[in-house]
């Protein structure tokens, strides 16, 4: 019996309403600029990790081999920059923030769609810049920047790369400036902030650091910038400038970068832990203050970045106890997700997986961190490896899995396909060690004296360097595998319907991928956030 | 419309406050130099001209006010009166960098400028310079911060004359005048910059004079 | 959608000319009397009059000029929130200043 096959007419949806590179290019739609972000900021993360490359192909070995330590000192410098102010920092917010918060409260898109395409635009130029400056002969101050190197010594190209950086900033301030208004003036009705989704609590959290601390390092490297050019003296000791002045300045906004970096991740591991826990989250009044809490109290103890720097002791004081009051509510969260999970309907899927994966590692990195704010273990450990794996812990161990978490998370909605399960736990599983392998040996490195930013080393230190660098090469598999399974789904994936994980959101509620303007009519919100009690139970799709 | 107004003069202020910080890291060197160098700082705020510095202070109060009376006269649908005073706004704004061209000028021939050429004497035989090399720190401060505010005077002065055209051709109304209150937003804050600007430059003590 | 505002907020207030003329008087006259202040020779006080005048004439312009006084709390909350952070800057930096002095090494 023959069958007429009935062609399928793809619904309307953000991805198909245009075609053309103009559609794209001049797009106002969040979304779309959401995925320009995406690309841009995989293109970055994939030169950030071949910097990474030849830093533990270098530490193969004890003698400095590989490289001249001038460009040892470029590489490291150069993993820093591209993956703190081009990959990390823009992550979350600006792929996934950018993509999901709009639906999340409801709204058409962000408070102001133009700004939104700036905001990209900005980031270009300023990715273009610091390229620029990277590839005809790059920089080797440290992604620290610290003076009188950076502005007397360093013959390398520190005016367009800190230049490049003080561009994509205001990428970043007009992101959170986007946000906060948004999050304030574009709710549903019935959206009140006690039934906001924790995930814009913390990019909310994470905007008012952007807005308030970016400027800061702006000024910052335009002073540095300055300085190189006019020789005004201001960080110069041989003018009578201070380079303390120049770190309080730095640090004035690089540590709340830290939090500008993991809040928007915070955010995607509650919603994804109450998705596949089937409740609501554990203390939500308290998960959300906290976040609020991390963006005030991070401003408060930059200096712990400069205990042997020459400050003064007294001043260290102060900086070392407000740095401990700093780690309570990052604890609050870590106790509150684990709580939701208690008693809970547990499921595995990758997202999940991810998620553990966080809180395991963002605690190690947290407690490291409280570690570090104890100024007698400080001055023992500081500017050793110690310092490297912990920060690894938080960002990479902490961060990057979120940004996995919530790239899987979110990824049917995004594309309106499935990823396959198999490929993306092998993945999970991969990066999970890898890490692992990758950056406790670094621990211990650094409890034992190894100094960073060095590319030689005593050869008793060699063993644990050589499993460092094994392990990031199985790091490097963990995330290639993601690039390809991705992009395979687009064509082959299982297609996922609204709300393929059953969960609880407005953005679940619209179809996958959604319309231009996101919902047919403006949604009334009557329920509790993460109301999973309520949820009817039905089968979640799982992509193979 | 209430909803859209209000945004957008939210979004403004947001913006200013990422300039209130943009400038709290200059205000905070500034701070921590006038602290460890006093002296050095007293003998180069010396050399500022305080009757140029007095009149650009009066001169950005006027622009303040003919601002707020534009912005005013656009709430109230008055298209010939509000551009006049936008017009009379650019004309202050103008004069303010006529005159800080004017104090630049001066300090560039007296070799007041950091750098290589940079000389420094307090002009007072009975009271030499003590620690020069800490005065052209003031003077670096002076022309990044001074230089930073005039480049936001030469931005908002662009804003304005944006609002003029865009006001001759009746863009604005009773109901439709929030660009005009955002740029008047922008251009009181720089207003409010030169307010503390002068006496921390200008006015640090008359010791010697 | 929001219910357009019953009360005064910075568009439905119109604020007098008069107001803003009292306004920039007051303004010129601040300027005026902080010139003649800083002639006179206070010591430590100086500083602490110029920056309380410039404070007034400066909150006397967020005020009025900026309509800070008819606008809604959030933006009044969110002006405080960014003084705040500023003196957070100033006062934590300051800190390490004041008192590196208070501790010497080898009497240097």
């Amino acid at each position: 019996m023959a069958t007429a096959v009935q062609p399928v007419v793809e619904r309307e949806n953000y991805l198909n309403s245009n075609y053309g590179i103009k559609s794209w290019l001049l797009t106002t739609d969040h979304k779309r600029i959401a995925l320009l972000y995406l690309m841009s900021i995989t293109a970055m993360f994939w030169l950030g990790g071949f910097f990474a490359m030849m830093i533990r192909l270098e530490l193969l070995t004890p003698a400095g081999d590989l490289l001249t330590s001038d460009t040892y000192n470029k590489m490291f410098t150069m993993h820093g920059i591209t993956m703190v102010f081009f990959f990390l920092i823009p992550s979350v917010p600006a792929v996934i923030g950018n993509f999901v918060i709009p639906l999340m409260v409801g709204a058409k898109d962000l408070a102001f769609p133009k700004l939104n395409l700036a905001s990209w635009y900005i980031y270009m130029v300023g990715a273009c810049l610091a390229l620029w400056g990277f590839l005809f002969g790059g920089v080797d101050t440290g992604w620290t920047f610290y003076t009188p190197f950076s502005t007397s010594y360093s013959n390398t190209h520190v005016v367009s790369v800190a230049v490049g950086i003080f561009v994509v900033g205001f990428s970043s301030i007009f992101t959170g400036l986007n946000f906060i208004v948004t999050i304030h003036r574009m709710r549903a009705p019935g959206l009140t902030w006690n039934r906001l989704p924790l995930f814009c609590w913390s990019n909310y959290a994470a905007s008012l650091i952007m807005v308030l601390g970016t400027p800061v390092i702006a000024i910052t490297l335009l002073l540095v910038a300055f300085e190189r050019l006019f020789h005004i003296g201001v960080f110069n000791p041989q003018l009578g400038g201070d380079p303390l002045l120049f770190q309080h300045l730095f640090w004035f906004y690089s540590h709340p970068a830290v939090y500008i970096m993991i809040l928007p991740g915070m955010g995607v591991i509650s919603e994804v832990v109450t998705c596949f826990s089937r409740k609501r989250a554990f203390g939500y009044e308290f998960v959300a203050l906290a976040s609020i809490a991390i963006a005030v109290l991070g401003f408060l103890v930059w200096a712990h970045h400069m205990f042997v720097a020459g400050i003064s002791m007294y001043a260290a004081l102060v900086f070392s106890l407000l740095s401990y009051f700093v780690a309570i509510p990052s604890a609050v969260k870590v106790f509150n997700w684990t709580a939701t999970m208690y008693k809970g309907s547990v499921r595995y899927e990758t997202p999940m997986l991810y998620a553990w994966g966080f809180i395991g590692l963002f605690t190690m990195g947290g407690l490291t961190g409280v570690f570090l704010a104890s100024l007698g273990v400080d001055v023992h450990v500081t500017d050793t490896y110690f310092v490297v794996a912990h920060f690894h812990y938080v960002m990479v161990g902490g961060m990057v899995l979120a940004y996995m978490a919530g790239l899987h998370f979110w990824w049917p909605k995004i594309t309106g396909k499935m990823y396959p399960e198999a490929p993306a736990k092998l993945s999970a599983l991969l990066v999970f060690v890898g890490f692992n392998l990758t950056f406790f040996p670094q621990f211990i490195l650094g409890y034992m004296g190894m100094p960073r930013r060095y590319h030689a080393y005593p050869p008793e230190f060699q063993v644990l360097n050589v499993l460092s660098s094994a392990g990031a090469s199985v790091l490097a598999v963990g995330y290639v595998l993601p690039m390809i399974y991705f992009l395979w789904s687009l064509r082959y994936g299982k297609p996922a319907g609204p709300n393929p994980w059953n969960a609880v959101g407005l953005e679940w509620m619209t179809p996958s991928p959604p319309p231009t303007y996101n919902f047919d009519e403006t949604p009334v919100v009557t329920w509790e956030a993460y109301d999973y009690e309520h949820q009817p139970q039905e089968e979640i799709t799982v992509g193979h | 419309m209430v909803q859209q107004r209000d945004t957008a003069t939210f979004g403004m202020w947001m913006f200013l406050l990422t300039e209130i910080m943009f400038f709290g890291g200059l205000f905070t060197s500034y701070l921590v130099y006038r602290h460890s160098y006093y002296t050095a700082f007293v003998e180069g705020s010396q050399k500022m001209n305080i009757l140029l510095g007095a009149v650009n202070t009066a001169v950005l109060i006027c622009s303040s006010l003919s601002m707020a009376m534009g912005v005013r006269a656009a709430q109230m649908g008055n298209k010939k009166l509000m551009v006049i005073l936008l017009l009379i706004t650019i004309v202050f704004g103008f004069g303010f960098l006529g005159i800080k061209g004017v104090e630049y000028h001066e300090h560039w021939e007296n070799h007041e400028f950091p750098g290589p050429n940079f000389h420094f004497e307090t002009g007072d035989p009975a009271h030499p310079a003590t620690d020069p090399m800490h005065t052209e720190i003031y003077f670096g401060l002076y022309w990044v911060m001074t230089g930073l505010h005039a480049l936001h005077m030469i931005i908002g002065i662009g804003l304005v004359t944006w609002l003029v055209l865009a006001g001759m051709r009746g863009a604005f109304s009773p109901v439709y005048y929030s660009p005009v209150e955002n740029v008047g937003l922008y251009w009181h804050f720089v207003d409010l910059v030169w307010i503390y600007l002068f006496p921390l430059l200008y006015l640090i003590s008359h010791k010697h004079s | 959608m929001a219910q357009p505002q019953q009360h005064d907020d910075e568009y439905t207030h119109v604020v007098p000319a008069s107001l803003y003329i009292g306004i920039w008087a007051t303004l010129m006259v601040l300027t005026l009397t902080t010139v003649l202040a800083s002639f006179a020779e206070l010591g430590w006080a100086n500083i602490v009059v110029a920056l309380l005048i410039a404070t007034i004439k400066g909150t006397l312009v967020v005020l009025f000029f900026m309509h800070l006084r008819y606008s809604p709390k959030l933006t009044i909350a969110a002006v405080i929130a960014s003084v705040f952070f500023l003196f957070i800057m100033f006062s934590l930096t300051m800190t390490d200043y004041i008192s590196r002095a208070w501790s010497t090494y080898g009497g240097h």
